[in-house]
């Protein structure tokens, strides 16, 4: 039987197969809840989640919010106005200050990479998720795409995942890559050199392009990145108008892909950047089915580490 | 099978008791008007078929079944059950009014009823809940009676009683092992 | 005090020695190398047999953060590191506070060392004024009050004409300049090596070309003005190249690494591990293989420790907010002695980077157990194995990535001045 030992999550990269297959499995279970009337089961009752946001994201953290209230758990969201970064309180104090209300879980978004694995190292007894940090991981992004892909696919194994966008700063690259090679797929990475991490074919079955065309074409899945000006700076590219024509999606460059290929963005899209309006409304954008599929893969993550004792 | 098992039921054995009970409901419940089965997963689901196609051939009529899956409603979640992985629950048809017979296989402590209990009424307001079950074992730990019983059997709490199912998911056998 | 040294392998590349022989100092001098010495009256006896007597090492690239930064070390705790590890002699980074560019910082460094130091501290003083990057220091009555060199290390010198301006000032008076080279642009937000690891990782990745540019300028600079200079901590293959390309053609460069460099790649990163976050960062394996074939072929001259230390609350962060550095002076020796044991280095030649090429770059009068010189001596026992844990360090602070470890390899006695300041257990 398949079994998750962990307590925490904080990378794709610290799972097996069977643990990501589990946690799809377990979200695909947990969909069922989302439909009901009652949204709401008692599983985590007397739970107590701290979702602690160091960068602002409505929608990840909404989305565990609702993850952690329809399993019954007390949600408390802790929206620190500096990080460490800006001399306030470290994280370490934050953390033991947190601990002393006693919080089951805690979810963690933070600029620094790495930060859970030092959070986790000082809370031997409170779980730890990762909603992202720096540019290392984003586990639940990862999940919800992959059981996205499994909606429409029936499967991962063998799909072919185009990524386009801005993969070193990317932890939903990251993630994806990581997830994605243990179940099977194989991965095509595009964007401009300035935006592709050294060794990045590395990191799992990952073929870097030289054009968004190479990556899309026959792809079962495409994949578009959030360009934000203010991450790139002005060295990576001269501006978003040029981005666009070279890796935006638009209707003719989708042409490429499969005829039955999804469209995924992990949101929030800058319209008319890395994607055109008619392809993020169009019949293949899983935009809004991501967004669903979100509560469902955080409930599962919450419930599987909420299972406490551990081997 | 250990050694020191012991077949309490066979297949005909567990026919006859379906049969049984499927009178047994018809007769409480005046015929299967508003009359609904939801078994709970795994072997509860499988006999609630069982249970259905025995009332379809009395009464002639097709009974919906639903399946409910109690993992989230456990009430021992900090042990070793969040592990578990989390089986799907079906329940294609509005419970809402209907009389609704609860199945499951072996009704022991009454926990898994109590947290099927719950869950059917997340899904709406039934206008009764009847407990159908194969073997009642005793030791119950809550203020839980089965309305219908297949086979009473005394247990010790070292004992474990299983029902066994065949390749066509059709019960074969209840076992006891010591 | 006088000393007798008896039995030990002498090894001084200085004067091409290397055999069983005893040791005979007095009054701080080297007084006779030979065979069945006598103990001069009232001399105490060094039992050396077993182990190696080599010219008291000198680690040219220390942070004593005193003044000004106690809370991580001072010139007491860090001389006793030093000597603990085998050193006799170190100089002093000048990023104290306040840095070190004026008579009255350099004359407080000497006159404690003196009085409550376990060994030798040469200052180094600041290139630039506060080391601010703007003006130059007033590098005459640094060398006056006892600095051995100048560098604004932590910072390069970003101005590449203040730069060719502090080497031609600086060889005008006669003092080294140790450039820190980096180029900061590359550096950009980086926190560790730029490769597979830092994409795996997530971490910002500083380019191994930025040390390369920059040491490549600093060449150029020297070449242009004909002055020496010493580009401290060399990392990258890149560096290694670009050095013995100059020295090759004559320029006068030399330069060093640090244990760390042949030691960790920046597999050493992995968990975020803050005691593996260092500038310049580990680097990759090819790094490590070059720095190894530099310092066997002569390209790197020495081995300093940049010995940095940090306070807990320093390093015990995220990664990012982690402070640069590691402690290194206990720790060099068995480790430099690795690179006996894997046949990069003979031991004299490791004795010479370690002890004879610091003295001749600085032109201190050590370095050398010639007869008449001044005894500082090592007594190193190779085979002594220790862990290193909080406790077995000297030093205030523990930021090293050995901890836990076991090392092989450890000074068995450190004599400074014909004194033995140091005896291991």
């Amino acid at each position: 039987m398949k079994s998750f030992k962990h307590k925490d999550i904080i990378a794709l990269r610290d799972l097996t197969k069977e643990e990501i297959e589990l946690l799809i499995e377990t979200a695909e279970g947990m969909r069922e809840i989302n439909s009901r009337d009652i949204k709401k089961v008692p599983t985590l009752r007397g739970k107590t989640i701290i979702n602690l946001f160091y960068e602002s994201s409505t929608r990840t953290r909404t989305s565990f919010e609702i993850a952690g209230k329809r399993l019954s758990a007390d949600t408390v969201n802790i929206t620190p106005s500096s990080s460490s970064a800006t001399k306030g309180e470290t994280l370490s104090d934050t953390a033991l200050n947190l601990l002393a209300m006693k919080p089951d879980i805690i979810v963690m978004r933070h600029a620094v990479s790495g930060s859970h694995y030092y959070l986790a190292g000082k809370l031997p007894n409170c779980s730890i998720i990762n909603a992202g940090d720096g540019a290392h991981e984003h586990p639940s992004q990862g999940l919800l795409d992959m059981l996205t892909m499994k909606d429409r696919f029936g499967r991962l194994d063998g799909l072919k995942v185009a990524i386009v966008g801005d993969i070193t700063h990317s932890r939903v690259a990251r993630s994806n890559i990581q997830g994605l090679t243990k179940m099977g797929s194989s991965i095509y990475l595009a964007g401009p050199p300035t935006m592709m991490p050294p060794g990045v074919e590395r990191l799992g079955n990952v073929t870097v392009c030289g054009t968004m065309k190479e990556a899309i074409q026959d792809a079962d899945v495409v994949m578009m990145l959030r360009i934000q000006q203010e991450r790139q700076g002005k060295t990576l590219m001269p501006n978003t108008r040029e981005y666009s024509r070279y890796f935006g999606l638009n209707p003719d460059n989708l042409k490429l892909a499969k005829p039955d290929a999804i469209v995924m963005h992990p949101g929030p899209i800058n319209r008319g950047v890395e994607m055109s309006s008619y392809v993020v409304d169009g019949d293949q954008s899983r935009v809004l089915k991501q967004v669903e599929n979100g509560v469902a893969v955080r409930m599962a993550m919450l419930y599987h580490v909420a299972g406490g004792e551990l081997e | 099978m250990s050694a020191e098992s012991t077949v309490i039921l066979d297949m005909a054995g567990i026919r006859r008791a379906l049969t049984r009970i499927a009178h047994e409901v018809l007769e409480k419940n005046k015929g299967v008007d508003n009359l609904v089965l939801v078994g709970i997963r795994t072997g509860g689901v499988h006999l609630a078929r069982e249970l259905a196609a025995r009332l379809e051939e009395i009464e002639g009529a097709k009974l919906p079944v639903g399946e409910v899956d109690i993992t989230l409603y456990r009430d021992d979640i900090k042990g070793h059950s969040a592990h578990l992985p989390v089986g799907k629950t079906d329940i294609p048809f509005s419970v809402e009014g209907k009389k609704v017979v609860l199945v499951d296989d072996v009704l022991f402590t009454g926990r898994t009823i109590r947290a099927a209990l719950d869950a059917i009424m997340d899904h709406g307001r039934p206008a009764c809940i009847q407990l159908a079950v194969l073997v009642d074992r005793g030791h119950r730990e809550l203020p839980i009676r089965a309305d219908f019983v297949g086979r009473n059997v005394p247990t010790s709490l070292k004992e474990n009683i299983s029902v066994k199912f065949d390749a066509n998911y059709a019960p074969a056998e209840v076992v006891l092992e010591k | 005090m006088n000393l007798l040294i008896k039995g030990g392998r002498v090894i001084d590349p200085s004067q091409g020695l290397d055999r069983v022989a005893d040791i005979v100092v007095e009054n701080g001098l080297v007084k006779e190398i030979g065979s069945g010495l006598a103990a001069p009256a009232g001399a105490e006896t060094v039992d050396a047999s077993g182990k190696y007597v080599v010219p008291g090492l000198i680690d040219m690239h220390v942070h004593l953060r005193d003044p000004g930064l106690e809370y991580k070390e001072d010139i007491v705790s860090g001389t006793r590191a030093a000597v603990a590890g085998g050193f006799t002699s170190v100089c002093c980074m000048p990023n104290t506070k306040p840095v070190i560019d004026s008579k009255a910082i350099a004359t407080y460094i000497t006159t404690k060392a003196k009085a409550e130091g376990f060994c030798n501290v040469f200052p180094v003083g600041a290139i630039t004024q506060g080391m601010g990057g703007e003006r130059l220091s007033e590098m005459g009555e640094l060398k006056e009050s006892g600095c051995v060199a100048v560098s604004d290390d932590g910072r390069p010198v970003k101005s590449a004409e203040l730069m060719r301006r502090a080497l031609q000032y600086a060889a005008g008076i006669g003092i080294l300049v140790i450039s820190h080279a980096e180029e900061l642009d590359l550096v950009g937000e980086g926190t560790m090596n730029e490769g597979f690891t830092s994409t795996e990782l997530g971490l910002k990745g500083i380019p191994r070309v930025a040390e390369d540019i920059a040491t490549a300028r600093e060449i150029m600079l020297a070449e242009y003005t004909g002055s020496p200079v010493h580009i401290a901590h060399v990392s990258t293959a890149g560096s290694v190249r670009i050095i013995r390309d100059a020295k090759a053609r004559g320029v006068r460069v030399t330069c060093e690494t640090a244990p760390h460099y042949f030691t960790l790649t920046d597999d050493a990163v992995r968990g975020y591990n803050t005691n593996a976050k260092m500038n310049p960062p580990l680097r990759e394996a090819d790094d490590v293989a070059a720095i190894k074939a530099g310092l066997a072929d002569g390209t790197i001259d020495c081995i300093a420790t940049d010995h940095a230390p940090h306070h807990i609350d320093e390093k015990d962060l995220e990664f990012n907010e982690a402070m640069n550095g590691i402690v290194g002076l206990e720790t060099s020796l068995p480790l430099s002695l690795g690179l006996v044991a894997d046949g990069t280095l003979t031991l004299p030649a490791l004795v010479e980077k370690m002890a004879c090429r610091p003295a001749a770059i600085l032109g201190l009068d050590r370095g050398t157990l010639k007869t008449g010189s001044i005894a500082d001596i090592t007594v190193v026992d190779p085979g002594r194995e220790w862990q290193v844990t909080a406790e077995s360090l000297a030093s205030k602070s523990k930021n090293s990535p050995w901890l836990d470890e076991t090392m092989r390899g450890a000074a068995a006695c450190t004599i400074v001045g014909g004194k033995v300041v140091y005896q291991g257990r």
